[in-house]
């Protein structure tokens, strides 16, 4: 009885302190959207019935405003009408489902952050080894991520596709352009973590540079990792739909959000960004809990992973 | 020869080179036998810490020879003759403690049946088991420097060297730790080198008291304490204990100029 009753203060507890901060954040920004959209379309819904001759007044507007068809600014209710339409109202094969576009962009997400990752990881490893790595390929490595992205994306799907690769190669390939660079400087600095005396500790023990990797720095890189990882993979999604825009691609949501600007489909495109900010949220959070188990494991459970 | 563990002669080390050059060791000569609890008293800046990692092979005298169980810093660094206490634990946080005893143990290339029967004997020594399965941070910091020994014993090196390994302690557990110490020097008759700030521990401890000053580093005096080798922390409160605390710091006085310290 009385444990019940501790769980339940602790389940109210959770859901204050966590959960109602969030909601209040989100209630707020629901009224000030709704303002904006009201006063956004007012203009044109004016414009509308001066040219219709039909008579209008306030309430009219109002309610007007969150139901056009092209709207300046979709009421939330709008876009949330119209994922629902296209999420759970839609076959997945569809072309018209953003499940089916989001899972086109999820694939390559995932790949270009593995790939990612894996090339952050190599680089790392061989600045923290090589002194000539860090002075030559440091400076490629900050310059890589001063172009623009939406400037080299196009030229490196060009390029791959008349080299013979199209689909998810190459958008895969600029997700890793971005998301390779958190991951170097991040495991960088996990690498150089262990305090000095820690090295001179495996030094005292005659230890081989081989076991002062494996068994300090390695696993002293693990927390800074999981961090640069949560970087990753959020650039790595933004970095899949920025491949998809300059391509015509046919299906992802970057494509979903350049045929919506095409038309002027507003909702379309508010509906492919929430969709994206979704995803987004949901892979963040997966590495976090990833990390955060993995660092219990390890025993570092008085630090956040 | 076997009975001299460290010998130092005319050992003198610089870091840096022109103005930037600060003499860290200068004329240091010093002999240790087997089963000696040498303390090093002095100042920050006196060198004592240089001492130790130069024995320890941490840093390379500029002149002047220095041998450890007969042999170079070096060699006996590669037949693993010491072991290391740093003033901070430096326990691993992702190793729990009889991971983190066994450490050495693993790099050393030891068989799994040996490790634990050395992590065991090494925690029963600073009277820590129970422990094994819990991580550093769960144990209070006399613990966790307590974890730090056992890690340096597990190899059984004859050779243990302590930096200020209590020095971040509170006066009652860092009396604590120094019985324990010495009941356990006397247990495994380990020789011991032991770098300290102060001056009752030093006292307390050694068999030797090496009292250095700075700028530069040399050796002001070396005493060598009545004590026996079994003591109990009363004799703090004897004659002698006094007198040679007095010694010591009339030593550390005299080579201390107070002006120079404000450059």
């Amino acid at each position: 009885m009385t444990t019940m009753r501790i769980r339940a203060k602790k389940f109210l507890k959770t859901i204050a302190e966590k959960i109602l901060p969030i909601l209040t954040i989100l209630f707020l920004l629901t009224v000030v959207w709704y303002f904006f959209t009201i006063y956004l379309n007012s203009a044109m819904q004016i414009d509308k019935y001066n040219k219709q001759g039909i008579s209008w007044n306030i309430s009219k507007l109002v309610l007007d405003t969150m139901s056009q068809e092209r709207p300046k600014l979709p009421a939330p209710h709008q876009i949330a009408e119209e994922i629902w339409k296209t999420t759970v109202e839609k076959k997945i094969t569809s072309k018209r489902s953003l499940i089916y576009h989001g899972s086109i962009t999820l694939s390559s997400t995932i790949v270009g952050f593995m790939l990612g990752t894996v090339l952050g990881v190599v680089l790392a490893v061989s600045i923290v080894e090589n002194r000539a790595m860090e002075s030559s390929l440091m400076p490629w490595i900050i310059a890589s991520q001063t172009i623009p992205i939406l400037a080299i994306a196009p030229m490196i799907i060009v390029v791959l596709n008349s080299l013979g690769f199209s689909g998810l190669l190459p958008k895969a390939l600029i997700s890793t352009y971005l998301s390779f660079f958190p991951i170097v400087v991040g495991m960088v600095k996990g690498l150089r973590s262990p305090d000095i005396i820690l090295v001179d500790l495996m030094k005292t023990y005659n230890s081989s540079k081989v076991d002062i990797f494996f068994k300090l720095r390695l696993p002293a890189s693990v927390p800074f990792l999981f961090t640069s990882m949560k970087v990753a993979i959020a650039i790595s999604l933004v970095g899949a739909i920025v491949g998809e825009l300059p391509t015509g691609a046919v299906a992802g949501l970057g494509a979903r959000l350049l045929t919506g600007s095409y038309y002027g489909q507003t909702i379309q495109i508010w509906s492919a960004l929430i969709m994206a900010s979704i995803l987004a949220a949901t892979l963040v959070f997966s590495i976090q809990a990833i990390g955060y188990l993995v660092s219990k494991k390890m025993g570092y459970t008085n630090e956040e992973a | 020869m076997t009975d001299k563990i460290i010998s130092a002669k005319n050992v003198e080390l610089k870091f840096g080179r022109g103005s930037e050059e600060v003499v860290a060791l200068k004329n240091i000569s010093l002999e240790v036998g087997a089963g000696e609890f040498v303390s090093f008293i002095g100042p920050s800046g006196c060198g004592k810490t240089t001492f130790l990692r130069t024995v320890a092979a941490l840093e390379k005298p500029t002149s002047g020879h220095i041998l450890v169980n007969g042999v170079s810093p070096d060699e006996a660094r590669t037949n693993r003759a010491y072991g290391y206490v740093f003033q901070s634990a430096g326990l691993y946080p992702w190793r729990n403690i009889s991971k983190n005893v066994s450490l050495p143990l693993e790099i050393m290339n030891y068989s799994r049946e040996e490790i634990s029967k050395r992590v065991s004997e090494s925690l029963n020594l600073v009277e820590l088991n129970g422990f094994e399965k819990k991580f550093p941070w769960q144990l209070s910091g006399g613990m966790q420097q307590r974890a730090s020994i056992a890690r340096a014993l597990s190899f059984d090196a004859d050779l243990l060297l302590m930096d200020e390994p209590f020095g971040a302690l509170d006066e009652i557990v860092r009396d604590h730790l120094n019985e324990q110490l010495l009941d356990l020097w006397q247990k495994t008759g380990k020789t011991i080198c032991f770098v300290t700030h102060s001056i009752p521990e030093a006292v307390f401890l050694s068999t030797k008291i090496v009292v250095m000053s700075p700028r530069p580093g040399r050796i002001v005096d070396v005493i060598k304490s009545p004590f026996p080798s079994s003591r109990s922390l009363e004799i703090r409160d004897s004659k002698e204990f006094i007198s040679i605390s007095q010694r010591v710091r009339e030593g550390l006085r005299s080579g201390y100029d107070y002006n120079e310290n404000k450059g």
